[in-house]
């Protein structure tokens, strides 16, 4: 991957290549007539990965670690549920209107999150998560309660689209799963390598002095917090669809804990990151069917050892080894100004600890 | 360029800095001096939104600012920078820069995800905006290094570039030599000439009396929080209230073990004074 | 009339229990300024211990609770010298992260079938009968919640305000770096600290056991309490500990009375968020 002893700053050019290239790809997969537990598994990962994707919109590019988002997942999955079974309408218009009111509760919530710190912060959105779990659990008449909401169907036309390529309907959902992960990696990617993102890296670095930076710190960590929560609404909603099934276990903090592995796994602040980590922790989770109820025998200490030794996660270790490969190939050419800069992508992020300690 | 008119604010019934009435002057260079303690660094807080006061009002060229926000007061045209080096060590030299000079662009979130003509130009208008920084404070070159990678002293001027280049009329500068040899004090004291001679206006707290008495064209000492002279270097230095407070502080901070250099060396300065 | 007065005590009892753990937690945060997620699974863990050495080993119900207070004490200690020692310098998710890492690791072990199973235990009432006091009704183990909890805290006072380790730990949730200056063995009192918490957990855990079922998951749902407790007081104060225990007790069980027990959780969740929402730093502010 590391072409002719490549400038620094080529990172996002061979992404602009790999990641069309991956989903091309990842798109021609059905054609292969894979078993419908293989596409489910491969459906699964992408849906928790996209979640992924929306906590690491705060947590790896903002610094903030928020532990709500698995209700926002359950808000966006359970607005689809609820609009399209109890409402009527088309799942395609539900979607949206799920997406948009993840952001907006998303948007109240910071308002209010945003008003304590640090450690509170984290508390506090861990306190809302439970909050909006307990709401979907005891809101009978509009959730369904103890017995879940049930009979979500598949999006209209998912079917007929399917039989139109020759496909099962499970490859459908494979491939519609797969345009809205690229969709979430297209919009991530926008949002970091811009002057907004750059602005959330900042923020990361040091509250305050990004705040001297001239920096307006509270309405960019709103904006982070809208985007993120949005993305984890767009991911329930698909997995309404997607599982039929709606409980609201799945809306509780065990999720938002279980992403977050995939995430630290993966590398906090990279764009690779969540994709990476949630294939590789949901793909072993599958081979512990065993110890499926006490996965975090081994997944406790796991994030235990991730923060301690490798707090980069598996981007974390490859940038380092690119770092030292680079090393090696002599001193590095002269670079011209006019060099994009910010498109470094996955020099490995997070180091915000020089700052702090500052 | 910048009036404080009894300005004030208490923590938990100290007075950290009150009734301070001092104004810095369009395209000088002014120092806040004082013993350890004095409230030179509270002072800067004050004036660039990071503290509130709880009295007084901050007047810049003519708004007044007293209530206004960090960003909002950077905005107006008052950039600073820190004591340590604080910056964006594990960021690029041009990214220090261009995370500064983000107040004066516009695009958003929604500019971002469509990528519209407003994000391109700021995104153009950001590069360019750092390179010229870059260029004044003279890293043009480093640019692409990540800025901890740079010397003490080349981090400083990170610092510096960051600040200008959200374009400011005034700058703060917090003890800006702070842990810089002779050679490096020297060179820095030549790039705060230039700036001045390119017109923008500078006031710092500094330690270091050869470079303030060297540099400032004007000087405001703080004791306890309060103000207790204010005029040229020469001025100053022969202020029985400073010598004094100096003095005092002197003998008072050997015994608490905090004796600093800078004491010592104003007591020179002001004999060849 | 009495039916109120039922509920106060029913909502001492509870506040006691929250007091205790939320203690802890407190300390720790003042001391090492590690926001503990396994706190909870140290408070489940005590329930576990106590079940354990009163149905495997046999022994009477205080040296149950003496064991299991010394046990999760010195597991505490262990997990200060391993995990959040030497992650006290890392960014501040990170201990936290390990925290959440360690909670749902016990929680799991715990549940495994070879360990304890997920079913829930259940652990007979020490002092069995009840206390009518004029009408009003009190089983003898609430009412040994409620003194021995109202003890605990007097002793943890007395430890805090009349010995010298006490006083260190004090000054150091006050100002970690003045304690430093003034020559404080902060390592040991960051791993002291710990084993109090832990062993504070456990004695809470223990006293509420044989009126509540041991489970598993009664450390998670402890923890998000014991978490909105001390927000609610201002994160790091004893005093606002001990309050925003009671304060919470008191809403969850007359919020449960007067509207619905099925919602006793929430109204205590929601109660916290409207109290962040206009005070963002918590009922008691601390000076940082």
């Amino acid at each position: 991957m590391n072409v002719n002893g490549a400038k620094r700053g080529k990172g996002l050019s061979v992404g602009r290549v790999i990641w069309p290239a991956l989903f091309i790809l990842a798109a021609l997969v059905p054609l292969f007539s894979p078993s419908g537990y293989a596409l489910d598994i491969g459906v699964n990962i992408m849906i928790w990965a996209m979640l992924a994707y929306g906590l690491n919109v705060m947590l790896g590019f903002t610094g903030l670690l928020p532990l709500a988002h698995a209700g926002f997942f359950g808000i966006g999955a359970y607005t689809v549920g609820i609009l399209t079974l109890k409402v009527g309408w088309s799942f395609w218009l539900a979607w949206p209107v799920a997406v948009a009111l993840c952001a907006l509760v998303g948007l109240l919530l910071g308002l209010v999150a945003f008003r304590t710190k640090g450690d509170a912060f984290s508390i506090f959105t861990l306190g809302v998560g439970v909050i909006i779990m307990l709401v979907i659990n005891k809101w009978d008449a509009l959730t369904g309660g103890n017995d879940g909401l049930n009979g979500v169907m598949p999006p209209a036309g998912l079917e007929a689209f399917s039989k139109a390529l020759g496909l099962k309907l499970s490859s459908g959902f494979y491939l519609l799963a797969l345009v809205s992960l690229a969709v979430t990696v297209l919009v991530v990617a926008r949002a970091r390598y811009s002057t907004f993102g750059l602005s959330l890296i900042a923020i990361r670095g040091g509250e305050d002095l990004a705040r001297s930076a001239g920096i307006n710190v509270f309405t960019h960590k709103l904006r982070a917090m809208m985007l993120s929560t949005a993305i984890a609404g767009f991911a329930g909603g698909l997995y309404a669809v997607f599982v039929g099934f709606l409980g609201a276990a799945v809306t509780g903090p065990t999720t938002t804990f279980t992403v977050l592995l995939y995430l630290l796994v993966g590398g906090l602040g990279t764009l690779a990151g969540p994709l990476v980590g949630t294939a590789i922790i949901y793909s072993l989770t599958q081979t512990l069917k065993g110890l499926e109820d006490y996965q975090y025998i081994v997944f406790g200490p796991m994030l235990v050892l991730l923060v301690m030794f490798a707090p980069h996660g598996l981007a974390g270790l490859w940038a380092r080894l690119r770092a030292r490969l680079s090393a090696r190939r002599a001193a590095p050419p002269a670079q011209t100004p006019d060099q994009t800069p910010d498109q470094s992508p996955d020099q490995s992020p997070d180091q915000t600890k020089e700052v702090n300690r500052a | 360029m910048l009036d404080v008119q009894d300005l004030g604010i208490r923590f938990g019934g100290l007075d950290a800095v009150k009734d301070v009435t001092a104004s810095i002057p369009t395209g000088q260079i002014t120092a806040i001096i004082g013993p350890n303690g004095a409230g030179k660094s509270t002072f800067f807080n004050l004036i660039s939104g990071f503290y509130q006061p709880t009295s007084g009002s901050i007047r810049f060229a003519g708004e007044d600012i007293t209530r206004l926000k960090t960003h909002e007061v950077v905005s107006r045209g008052i950039a600073r920078t820190f004591q340590t080096t604080t910056i964006y060590r594990e960021l690029s030299v041009l990214e220090n820069a261009m995370i500064g000079h983000r107040v004066r662009t516009r695009a958003g979130l929604l500019d971002a995800l469509l990528r519209t003509g407003r994000e391109r130009q700021d995104v153009q208008g950001s590069r360019d905006g750092a390179i010229q920084a870059l260029t004044r404070v003279g890293l043009a070159a480093q640019a692409h290094l990540p800025a901890g990678a740079l010397t003490q002293e080349g981090q400083k001027r990170v610092g510096i570039a960051m600040a200008l280049s959200s374009d400011p009329k005034l700058l703060l500068l917090d003890e800006p030599a702070a842990g810089m040899n002779p050679e490096e004090t020297v060179n820095l004291m030549a790039l705060i000439r230039e700036l001045v001679a390119g017109g923008l206006t500078v006031a710092l707290v500094e330690h270091k009396m050869s470079l303030v008495m060297g540099l400032a064209d004007r000087i405001v000492v703080l004791h306890h929080g309060q103000k207790i002279a204010q005029g040229t270097p020469a001025q100053v230095s022969r202020d029985p209230a400073v010598i004094e407070a100096y003095l005092g502080s002197h003998a008072h901070g050997g015994q608490m073990g905090q004796t600093t250099p800078a004491d010592l060396t104003l007591d020179k300065g002001g004999a060849h004074a | 009339m009495t039916i109120v007065l039922q509920q106060l005590f029913n909502a001492l009892a509870l506040g006691g229990v929250y007091a205790l753990v939320a203690l802890g937690l407190t300390l720790v945060y003042g001391v090492m300024r590690v926001p503990n997620f396994a706190h909870g699974g140290l408070y489940m863990l005590g329930a576990y211990l106590t079940y354990a050495s009163l149905d495997r080993l046999g022994v009477g119900y205080v040296p149950a609770l003496i064991i299991a207070a010394l046990g999760v004490a010195l597991l505490a200690a262990l997990l200060e010298r391993l995990i959040f020692y030497p992650l006290r310098d890392a960014p501040h998710v990170h201990p936290m992260i390990a925290a959440i890492g360690v909670l749902f690791f016990l929680e799991a072990l715990i549940s495994h079938p070879s360990v304890f199973g997920p079913d829930f235990k259940q652990i007979a009432e020490p002092l069995p009968g009840i206390l009518n006091l004029g009408g009003v009704t009190l089983t003898w183990q609430r009412l040994l919640i409620i003194v021995a909890s109202l003890l605990v805290m007097w002793g943890l006072n007395f430890f805090l305000k009349r010995t010298l380790t006490g006083a260190t730990i004090e000054a150091m949730s006050q100002n970690r770096e003045g304690a430093r200056m003034v020559g404080i063995n902060t390592n040991r009192v960051g791993m002291l600290t710990f084993a109090i918490s832990g062993a504070l957990a456990a004695v809470a855990a223990a006293l509420v056991a044989p009126i509540n079922a041991v489970t598993p998951a009664m450390g998670e749902v402890m923890n998000l309490k014991v978490f909105a407790i001390i927000i609610l007081g201002g994160m790091g104060s004893v005093p606002g500990a001990i309050v925003g225990a009671f304060l919470l007790a008191f809403t969850e069980v007359f919020g449960g009375f007067y509207i619905s027990l099925d919602f006793a959780d929430l109204i205590g969740f929601t109660m916290l968020v409207i109290v962040l929402a206009i005070r963002p730093q918590g009922l008691f502010q601390r000076g940082t």
